[in-house]
């Protein structure tokens, strides 16, 4: 039963980390249509710019994650103004295509600026676990957590109770009457890929406290996919919900699936067949809006 | 003078190449191919190979994506799961080449059907992500399925045999690998004449509106996946036999992406466009290599300014 | 009993709508509809926008499933039967809003109108086997005499539609809906922005289509003209409800109507 909770809080630490990201993916595909493929390098790319800053310029913790969000906020706005702007209104394929291109972009400029090997994050939190009841939570994950949590909070609130964060949710409600109403659409959007660039740093920060840093980071934005297709993928309600839910499926299907099949990594595999079976049998997720077709 | 196009049967318009000049440029081109690997070095007659196994990958996916509409983000799985069932059957349980290879994509093909089953339900982008999903998993049990597949050590697979006649050197599987590509380049072309193909197309520019004329949409789209997955096994098998070894990592995320930029590139739902879309994107990274050694001369780093 | 009639009472319907009611989410588009479509006729469907004229035609060819009534086609119901095979059976539409294949050429996409009606199956397609090569060229015979020459469209054929005026992409999708090979032609709105030269082609088209090939034809139609001139009954629909029919005539004098495009004082 131990070992039953303590897959279960680690999946719920590691969902934390995984609705922090997904939360943007989500910002940016509700008020843009885009699906950010590039989410994972962003990630990255945050982690490096807050280790650069903690050890170049020996930036304590707290200032160097300002630094990285408002790092990442501006690439964001850039990202959109250049590349995605021009491609309002083309077709699906083509904009998949360069968000894809966009990552290894990123990747390969990493690669050049701090060169492909794998570092250790500077020690950031205390070292002694956290522990509640039977339940023992290593530092490095109780901490981030923690963080990732304090991040999605304030994305929540900003959402609800500021007037730019009710302005975001009237475009991805409806675009045109949002343009109509004196919203300026240009800004939402722009707005939006920041967040989500902010969003993913932080939560690249948090992992790379965790396990390291390395340009191949970008790896795990790929768990996005489970994680927004069972929430719905422009539903931030249920970002929250699936990042949790996929940390605990995937915890517990390593936990318990691992020693039987041979060669292990049932943790890697698990969600994306997860992905599958919701695809087949509810594909807008437990709080998507259903999309009608007319004729 | 003559001015136009004139054609005094019907069989005649509806030929494939339909002009005197279409024909004399396929003529000459046929030549050309027949003739490079006597004239080219070996290196550029291992691009030609990788060129031309890809091509037949790549026409795969333009008939899936860029005719039929499908994105898919997973057609290098399909490639792996031919490529890995040539090389257990032909390593493993010594099939020869003839019946490896058919074999290799018809377990591809096999695949694409089950991939293809949730067309029934979603479309779109949410298909897209299926796809995603199923070149994840195959991905992970192309590492660790190791008692069929040998993880991460992968397989070794002896040179194909014809009649006896072994296909061990670069310039052999050169003729091997053209004849193979001009003949799914053929088959491919010749899918977009028939009711089949028209029907594909259809399915990309308004499914709802093809499906009142009376296509069958989901029987189609399921079709579209194995044809599309059976190219895919073909160029995975060859690949087996080229590169005479299969390991994991050769069939990765970012080959799906490769693929879907040499169709993108080339042309989307234009079976021209695809060879063309494959000889640049396999050419760019060689060509920018020989860049960086050129630049070599004048600033040593460049080299490292490529990394893979 | 009157007087001989024409076969057209005697001969069973083509096509009836019994009591058909659809519904999308809480908003009613139709309500209780009968409709009686004589075979070998032509027929109008009008009434003011959001009728639900459209959606009739979209409930006959199964693009829409009625929560409530039947639909019979030359006698069997087909209430339950997926379009496409309703296709296969001889009904066939042509669209208000143009629903042509961009990415294909008038030859093609006409031909494309015969595909349920073909044998071609994969293998002999990546071979073109001489039989799929016969059945091609059969098919561009057909297509060629039976619907190119008809509507006059030779010299389009290797056109991109996406180039054709509107009038002419109006005439390429009732060759590839003739194409079809129906017993059931569904026309919605067939003359919308066209001048009176190409209406006036368009009408004749219709009625060679109705009197050579005896198929029988069902139009929406707004203008007046049109649906006066070519059709024996019509059918006038009001927010979902059948609110007249007979002929055009009798429907054209009738109060229900004339207070339904017009409005009560």
């Amino acid at each position: 039963m131990d070992y039953f909770l303590q897959l279960v809080v680690s999946g719920i630490v590691t969902g934390g980390i995984y609705a922090l990201i997904a939360m943007g993916f989500v910002v940016v595909y509700k008020a843009t249509g885009v699906i950010n493929f590039a989410t994972g390098e962003l990630m990255m790319l945050g982690a490096f710019f807050a280790y650069t800053a903690m050890t170049v310029a020996h930036a304590p913790f707290v200032v160097a994650l300002l630094v990285a969000a408002i790092g990442a906020a501006a690439l964001g706005a850039v990202v959109e103004r250049v590349v995605l702007r021009p491609l309002l209104g083309q077709r699906a394929i083509s904009v998949i295509m360069v968000t894809i291109g966009l990552s290894s972009v990123f990747k390969g400029l990493a690669q050049l600026v701090w060169s492909g090997e794998y570092r250790n994050f500077p020690p950031v939190f205390p070292r002694a676990p956290v522990v509640l009841g039977s339940v023992i939570l290593p530092s490095r994950q109780a901490y981030p957590f923690l963080m990732a949590l304090v991040a999605i909070l304030a994305v929540a609130l900003v959402f609800r109770f500021t007037r730019t964060g009710i302005a975001m949710r009237a475009t991805a409600s409806d675009q045109a009457t949002a343009f109509g109403m004196g919203i300026d659409i240009r800004r939402i959007f722009s707005l939006s890929w920041s967040i989500a660039a902010v969003t993913a740093a932080v939560a690249g920060i948090v992992i790379g406290t965790i396990g390291g840093i390395s340009p191949q980071l970008g790896a795990v934005g790929l768990r996005i996919f489970p994680v927004v297709i069972l929430g719905g993928l422009d539903s931030i309600g249920g970002a929250l919900v699936g990042g949790v839910v996929i940390g605990i499926l995937e915890n517990l299907a390593g936990g318990y699936l691992d020693p039987l099949l041979e060669g292990g990594g049932v943790k890697e595999v698990a969600p994306f067949v997860a992905l599958v079976v919701i695809l087949m049998f509810r594909p807008y997720g437990l709080f998507g809006t259903r999309e009608i077709e007319r004729l | 003078m003559l001015i136009g196009n004139y054609k005094e049967t019907y069989a005649a318009d509806e030929a494939l190449f339909r002009t005197p000049t279409a024909r004399a440029w396929v003529a000459v081109g046929a030549a050309a191919a027949i003739g490079f690997p006597f004239l080219a070095g070996d290196y550029l007659l291992y691009l030609a190979n990788l060129v031309g196994v890809l091509a037949i990958g790549a026409l795969g996916l333009n008939i899936l994506t860029g005719f039929t509409g499908q994105i898919s983000l997973g057609h290098a799985a399909f490639m792996g799961i031919g490529a890995y069932a040539t090389a257990v059957l032909a390593a493993r349980a010594g099939w020869p080449f003839w019946l490896a290879l058919p074999a290799g994509g018809a377990a591809a093909c096999l695949a694409g059907m089950v991939v293809g089953v949730p067309s029934l339900r979603i479309k779109g982008l949410y298909l897209a992500i299926a796809t995603l999903a199923a070149q994840v998993i195959f991905e992970w049990i192309f590492t660790n399925w190791s008692s069929v597949t040998g993880g991460i050590r992968g397989i070794n697979v002896p040179p194909a045999q014809i009649f006896g006649l072994g296909f061990d050197t670069d310039r052999r599987l050169y003729f091997l690998i053209l004849a193979l590509a001009a003949a799914h380049t053929w088959a491919a072309a010749n899918l977009f004449r028939t009711r089949i193909g028209r029907a594909f197309i259809a399915i990309r520019d308004r499914d709802i509106s093809a499906e009142l004329i009376g296509i069958n949409l989901f029987r189609y789209k399921i079709l579209a996946f194995m044809l599309s997955s059976y190219f895919a096994g073909i160029a995975g098998g060859l690949w087996v036999y080229f590169t005479r070894v299969v390991t994991p990592e050769n069939f990765p995320l970012s080959l799906s992406i490769q693929y879907l930029a040499m169709i993108i590139v080339g042309g989307l739902g234009s079976i021209k466009g695809t060879l063309m879309g494959t000889v640049f994107i396999t050419l760019v990274p060689e060509v920018l290599k020989a860049l960086a050694q050129g630049a070599r001369a004048f600033a040593p780093e460049a080299m490292s300014y490529l990394f893979r | 009993m009157p007087a001989a009639q024409p076969a057209l009472t005697t001969a069973p319907d083509m096509l009836r709508l019994e009591g058909v009611s659809l519904s999308f989410g809480g908003v009613r588009a139709l309500a209780g509809v009968d409709i009686a479509v004589p075979a070998g006729s032509i027929s109008g469907i009008i009434g003011p926008n959001g009728a639900g004229k459209t959606t009739v035609l979209n409930c006959v060819t199964g693009f829409y499933r009625p929560q409530q009534g039947a639909i019979r086609f030359g006698g069997q119901e087909v209430t339950r039967v997926s379009p496409d095979r309703r296709a296969a059976m001889g009904i066939a539409r042509t669209f208000q809003n143009i629903a042509l294949f961009e990415g294909m050429t008038v030859l093609d996409n006409i031909k494309l109108g015969a595909h349920a009606h073909l044998r071609t199956g994969v293998v002999s397609a990546l071979l073109f086997s001489p039989r799929a090569r016969r059945e091609e060229l059969a098919l561009r015979e057909e297509v060629e005499r039976e619907i190119i020459d008809f509507l006059e469209i030779e010299h389009l054929r290797w056109r991109s539609v996406a180039s054709l005026s509107y009038g002419l992409q109006k005439r390429v999708e009732l060759a590839r809906a003739l194409a079809m090979r129906p017993r059931l032609l569904l026309l919605d709105e067939p003359v919308a922005g066209m001048n009176e030269e190409e209406t006036e082609d368009m009408a004749r088209f219709i009625l060679d289509i109705q009197e050579e090939r005896g198929i029988t034809v069902v139009l929406i139609e707004h203008d007046m003209g049109v649906v006066m001139d070519l059709c024996d009954r019509v059918t006038v629909l009001s927010f979902g409800q059948k609110i007249a029919e007979g002929t055009p005539a009798e429907v054209q004098s009738s109060p229900e109507v004339i207070r339904a495009y017009l409005g009560t004082r």
